[in-house]
């Protein structure tokens, strides 16, 4: 123990010799585990979707391999990554759905986040059933006739009512306040993650049994379990404004980047690599798959994507 | 509890009692006859009338506001805050590169020389083999992100436990004031500590730390005041009436004599600091709880395991290696002062070789090859297990199906009977039942603790909860004095269970998750099922160490009276044991609820969701709103079981 407690002593001093006048902003912290030894860190957050993972995997491989940084990821949600984006806690966001509020909070007031361009993906929200089930009743795809059909998707926890799975409760959602304003004999049931959600959506496609759910493209479950999309009423700018009223279908997001604003000054090869990183949705779902169906690590998809793929990335780099 | 107090009753050598607990339950009855008909004309309806509850989300959402807008500018932060902040980042960072710099052989090395020293051979080569298992897996760095923040959690707590400890020992006032707050910390919920650390903080390892430190100074600080305080009074005498001033009696006498209880404080303190530094992974601890929590967002088995592993072995080692240290202490055995120098230097002297050794090959990182991929077999088993076990298995059925079963036939009646019962009645039901097992006081603050549930407008989700909890205490009950009664009457089975239950004591919350999801899914059930796994260890002993201090005459008597064996259990072990057996249904509440509420992170719902969702979006004020009633929930579950008299309790 003497040993750590040496180490301590010595830092609490000087602690207090740096610190002894002026004020301690603790919005500009790195975090402790940064650029430990001389090696240049950078922290990336990771959000619990397999294409955010994919994103992160792939820059975490080509920062550590052709620019020789460390990168640590963690585990934040989105919201909570904002703020600790702009507290320089993390690096970098790479792959956020659309938080406006928060957008104008650190972006346009505070300057504590930079705006880093587009990630090449266009994310779109709504709701799905699975294409065997579309085809059986042709009409379901419209939520007109969704209480028609509420009988079908009723479970144990969805008590009487036709079962809407939700996923993890850190995505964007308004799926309750579509049901109640659309008067629809629906209730919302999250899953509590999404990989609970494909769990279960996994084991219903099984049996070709019916279900409602939340989804999202680009997801690389499409490809294994085939969706098609149920019409809301049709997305109109700001129809979205008031999260207790909303009654229209999801937007169609472009996926954007975001970076801490001292980072992007002075990140130097890292930040401008990240500016840079941009992929389609067919790159990103490549990796997604190796990761999720193939049960690959994130670290081996990622080898594998960038040796095929030299063309991508080396433009990343210039 | 009905199990519990009908032998009990049954005995008749307390009709008195019953008769004083017939008297308690006629004068409730007469303020229910009063009350409950004009509270149910007033406000009719099951639920808690909104009209009575205080709508906390808009002065809690505009202080989260104000706080992430006047982080950088106001004094307050600036001045106090900031500081705080800065010097946990600075000491764990501190640590953290001390830690690197030995390379992984020094830090081998040094846990396993000081593991030697204190607590002997096999204990040093257990240390040495966890170090390396956590090498092996591929968690060198993230247990070293673990360590070093435990290391300055568990110094900051030990401090603050002290100084608490010392005052609340010294002064009687203190003591008066300090008790109930430390008493109510031990019961409450690690989850619950985590949201109001995050208001002030924000997500990071500031937060981090000081939740961990707030979770775990409680023990420390009432294990060293009940050690002060137990002074033998004849030496206090003696020292006091050779002229020791103040300084000196407590320095050479109190102290000293407090040892083993500030020992085993620290043992408390190192495990409740571990159990939390892996929660905190929730609020951006980083290290092993993140790759825990990573792995659990994508139900990834193999990947969960391998970073539980390293949390299990820490945890194992911390707790036997302090343990010694208390036997030592206890023993008072002292070797020579001169071959302590000499061996000391010679200790010094080989981990100065090792590290050197290490720096000079450049193998201070744990190297690459020597990595072993558990996640992918693991996962490969897993899913032979759901294929061939979740569902469909003949006769007793598949797991997925116990957890349906468990859900429909269980979870659901209990909750929508006490979503069904009037909020006055239950209100009721909690005040009869606190009093009968404890005072008027406890009776009194369970149901405050009740009705504030009510207040904070999230009645519905704790009855939930508490659905949950109780399903959980039953089975864990049901299970605990089963394996209990067979231990505490044959040898060897006590034999058997004592190493599991050893290491299941041992483990943080966080890692029960991992087995259940693999077998339950996701939902209700498998966040019941960690609970009971959870809780068990803790009944299952206290149940077995009450029944086996049962009086042995009153056991032979029975004998030789003829008794069978199962009316010498029921009629003389059990009844006698019934202080034992209270205090385990106290402790089985406490630590189910504990699990329940994380158990939101694995679709368990109602209020450990509501804080996943508070973390999750940012919304605070949903989540400290949710936190306020789970520490209400624990507050009332606690009192509601309460014996007549405090014991001291194992922490979680």
């Amino acid at each position: 123990m003497r040993f750590r407690t040496t180490a301590l002593v010595a830092a609490v001093a000087a602690l207090g010799l740096t610190a002894g006048c002026g004020a301690a902003d603790m919005t500009k912290q790195a975090s402790p585990f940064a650029n430990a030894r001389g090696s240049k860190t950078v922290t990336l957050s990771v959000q619990s979707w397999v294409g955010a993972q994919s994103n992160v995997a792939v820059a975490q491989y080509v920062l550590e391999h052709e620019l020789g940084y460390r990168v640590d990821t963690v585990q934040v949600d989105e919201v909570p990554a904002w703020d600790a984006l702009s507290q320089g806690r993390v690096d970098a966001l790479l792959e956020d759905w659309g938080h406006p509020d928060q957008e104008k909070r650190y972006v346009a007031d505070k300057k504590t986040i930079t705006d880093a361009g587009e990630l090449g993906v266009t994310g779109h929200i709504g709701w799905f059933v699975p294409t065997y089930l579309a085809k059986r009743h042709p009409d379901i795809t419209d939520w007109r006739n969704l209480d028609k059909y509420a009988s079908l998707f009723r479970t144990a926890e969805s008590g009487g009512k036709g079962q809407l799975m939700d996923g993890s409760p850190s995505y964007v959602t308004n799926d309750k306040a579509l049901v109640a304003n659309l008067k629809l004999d629906y209730q919302v049931v999250f899953a509590g993650s999404e990989a609970a959600q494909i769990t279960q959506m996994k084991q219903f496609a099984k049996d070709e049994k019916p279900f409602l759910t939340y989804w999202y493209t680009p997801q690389w479950l499409s490809k294994k379990v085939p969706m098609t999309e149920v019409r809301l009423p049709p997305y109109k700018e700001g129809c979205d404004a008031d999260p207790a009223k909303v009654a229209c279908a999801y937007p169609h997001t472009p996926l954007k980047k975001f970076l801490n604003a001292d980072f992007a000054k002075s990140g130097g090869k890292a930040a401008a690599f990240l500016k840079k990183f941009r992929w389609t949705t067919e790159d990103q779902n490549e990796v997604s798959l190796m990761i999720a169906d193939q049960r690959m690590s994130p670290q081996d998809a990622a080898r594998t994507w960038v040796r095929g793929h030299p063309e991508v990335w080396k433009r990343w780099l210039s | 509890m009905a199990t519990l107090s009908v032998p009990a009753s049954r005995l008749g050598a307390d009709r008195l009692l019953r008769s004083r607990a017939l008297g308690k339950l006629l004068l409730l009855a007469l303020f229910a006859a009063v009350l409950a008909p004009w509270a149910a004309a007033r406000w009719p309806g099951a639920a808690w009338p909104h009209a009575l509850t205080v709508d906390l989300s808009g002065p809690l959402a505009s202080a989260s506001d104000w706080v992430v807008d006047n982080r950088d500018s106001h004094p307050l932060f600036l001045y106090f805050f900031g500081y705080v902040s800065n010097a946990v980042v600075l000491c764990v960072r501190a640590v953290y590169l001390t830690l690197l710099a030995a390379g992984w052989a020094g830090v081998t090395v040094f846990g396993a020389l000081v593991a030697w020293r204190v607590a002997g051979v096999r204990l040093a080569a257990g240390t040495a083999a966890a170090f390396l298992a956590c090498g092996a897996l591929g968690m060198w760095v993230p247990t070293m992100q673990t360590l070093a923040l435990m290391v300055v959690a568990v110094l900051a707590s030990l401090a603050l436990g002290m100084l608490l400890g010392l005052a609340a020992g010294l002064s009687d006032r203190l003591d008066r004031a300090l008790r109930p707050v430390l008493d109510t910390m031990q019961v409450l919920p690690a989850f619950a500590y985590l949201l109001p650390v995050v208001l002030v903080f924000g997500i990071g390892v500031p937060a981090a730390v000081l939740a961990t430190v707030v979770y775990a100074a409680p023990p420390m600080a009432r294990l060293t005041s009940l050690g002060l305080r137990a002074a033998d009074p004849g030496v206090m005498e003696a020292v006091a009436s050779l002229g020791a001033t103040f300084r000196q009696r407590l320095l050479t006498a109190r102290l000293p004599l407090a040892r083993k209880e500030i020992m085993l404080g620290v043992n408390q303190t190192i495990m409740m600091a571990l159990s939390m530094a892996v929660i905190a992974s929730m609020i951006g601890a980083g290290g092993l709880g993140d790759r825990v929590y990573q792995a659990l967002a994508s139900v990834d088995v193999g990947a969960a395991l391998a970073a539980g592993i390293p949390i299990v072995l820490l945890a194992v080692v911390l707790d036997r290696v302090t343990a010694a240290v208390g036997e030592r202490l206890g023993e008072g055995a002292e070797a020579a002062p001169g071959r302590t120098a000499a061996r000391r230097a010679v200790l010094a002297a080989v981990l100065a070789a090792v590290v050197l050794l290490g720096r000079l090959t450049g193998a201070l990182t744990w190297p690459g090859g020597w990595v072993a991929d558990i996640a992918a077999p693991v996962n490969t088993a897993k899913d032979w297990m759901v294929d061939h076990l979740y569902s469909g298995v003949p006769v007793v059925g598949g797991t997925a199906d116990w957890a349906a079963h468990f859900t429909t036939w269980v979870l659901d009646p209990i909750r929508d009977g006490l979503q069904g019962l009037p909020w006055w009645a239950l209100l009721l039901v909690v005040a009869a039942v606190a009093w009968l097992i404890g005072t008027w006081r406890t009776a009194l603050t369970a149901t405050l603790a009740m009705a504030a549930i009510g207040v904070l407008g999230v009645w519905k989700p704790s009855l939930d909860t508490l659905s949950q909890v109780l399903a959980a205490v039953a089975v864990t009950l049901v299970i605990g004095f089963g394996a209990a009664v067979a231990a505490a009457r044959s040898a060897r089975c006590e034999r058997m269970l004592r190493p599991v239950l050893d290491v299941c004591q041992t483990m943080p919350q966080f890692v029960y998750l991992i087995p259940v999801v693999a077998l339950f899914g996701v939902g209700r059930a498998p966040a019941a099922a960690a609970a009971v796994v959870y809780a068990l260890p803790a009944v299952i002993r206290i149940v077995g160490q009450g029944l086996r201090q049962v009086d042995p005459g009153a056991l032979e008597a029975a004998r030789s009276l003829g008794a069978t064996g199962a009316q010498q259990l029921w009629q003389v072990q059990l009844p006698l044991a019934r202080r034992a057996l209270l205090l385990a249904v106290n402790q089985c509440v406490v630590l189910v609820l504990a699990v329940v509420v994380v158990g939101g992170l694995v679709g368990g719902g109602a209020l450990g969701y509501n804080v996943v969702f508070g973390l999750a979006q940012g919304d605070l004020a949903t989540g400290l709103v949710a936190g306020a009633a789970i520490v209400c929930l624990g507050l009332m579950l606690d009192r509601v079981t309460q014996p007549v008299e405090r014991h001291v309790r194992k922490g979680a």
